[in-house]
């Protein structure tokens, strides 16, 4: 990434912009959750602005804006489609083995 | 290159195009994915796989969204100080830096404090442990594994605002760089709250 003074000055200010940002996004978070879209809706939003908010994090503050190196987008990459395996699995089992099984000794 | 010093902690390495310290962050932060990716993949089977009113209600799980989201901003703050912290080294002003390190450890042990003494505390007071319920269980592992990185980080920074800041004189570039990955690591822990807060504390 670019590193002169001028440079970082307007990083600064994106820095600055992202913090009004992700501020506003935790005020909305928390006030959708008040809203009853339904159980399931109600999540999807909830995840779709953290996903948002990470997305600012990762791209300004983590630099990955300015990053051209191919291994940490590979290596990013390869994480993300294991995550979302991770996260999509249990969802689609949600109503068969093994949540069934697990939850048949509930309480 | 004299035997003995770590190669490529300035100057990036030809293939990969990084200096090896960030590549080695990066990898390990690959490797954090997958172990908080494991914990919530667990919460997600475990809250979605729930019978109908088995689940503690808000009142039921005794955590505040008040709570909850002053934590997030003081997170969210302190990814600010921490990146304006790299961005001061870059402008080779080390004071204002160390200054804006200072002001990260001291909000980040602010959320430990709250989360313990606010939470935590009164939980185990009034008898909500782990292994009170399947909620609980996963509460107490996913926010304490998140407190560990927290305390992970402050030791970090600890370092580089003490002992470790004789390298600024001596190696300002190296410095700097070993700030950028501090850095990379606490926006990391401050990502993991981000999704950590709606799941725990607006989704019951």
């Amino acid at each position: 990434m670019a590193g002169s003074d001028a440079d970082i000055s307007k990083h600064v200010k994106m820095y600055l912009g992202v913090f009004a940002a992700l501020f506003l996004c935790t005020i909305l978070t928390v006030a959708v959750s008040t809203v009853h879209l339904g159980h399931t809706n109600n999540v999807i939003v909830a995840l779709v602005i953290a996903s948002f908010k990470a997305s600012l994090v990762a791209l300004i503050f983590m630099h990955l804006k300015w990053e051209s190196s191919k291994i940490i987008w590979i290596t990013l990459g390869l994480c993300a489609i294991a995550f979302s395996i991770l996260m999509i699995v249990p969802m689609l089992t949600a109503n068969g083995f093994p949540a069934s099984t697990v939850f048949s000794t509930w309480g | 290159m004299s035997a003995g010093v770590l190669p490529y902690t300035v100057e990036p390495h030809p293939v990969t195009g990084l200096y090896s310290g960030k590549l080695g962050t990066w990898l390990f932060l690959a490797s954090e994915v997958m172990l908080f990716g494991g914990l919530f993949s667990a919460y997600i089977l475990l809250r979605v796989g729930a019978p109908e009113g088995t689940w503690p209600t808000h009142e039921e799980a005794h955590l505040s969204w008040k709570i909850g989201g002053f934590n997030t901003l003081l997170l969210i703050i302190s990814s600010v100080t921490m990146v304006m912290a790299w961005a001061n080294l870059k402008m080779n002003n080390f004071p204002k830096a160390r200054m804006y390190l200072i002001v990260t450890v001291i909000l980040a042990s602010l959320f430990l404090t709250l989360k313990i003494s606010l939470e935590y505390y009164p939980h185990w007071h009034d008898g909500l442990k782990p292994s009170t319920n399947v909620f609980f269980g996963l509460y107490y592992t996913l926010t304490a594994l998140h407190g560990l990185h927290i305390f992970g980080g402050i030791v970090v920074m600890l370092y580089f605002i003490g002992p470790g800041a004789g390298l600024w004189k001596t190696n300002p570039e190296y410095y700097t760089n070993r700030i950028e990955c501090t850095g990379l690591y606490w926006h990391f822990v401050d990502l993991v709250w981000i999704f950590l807060f709606p799941i725990l504390y607006l989704m019951n």
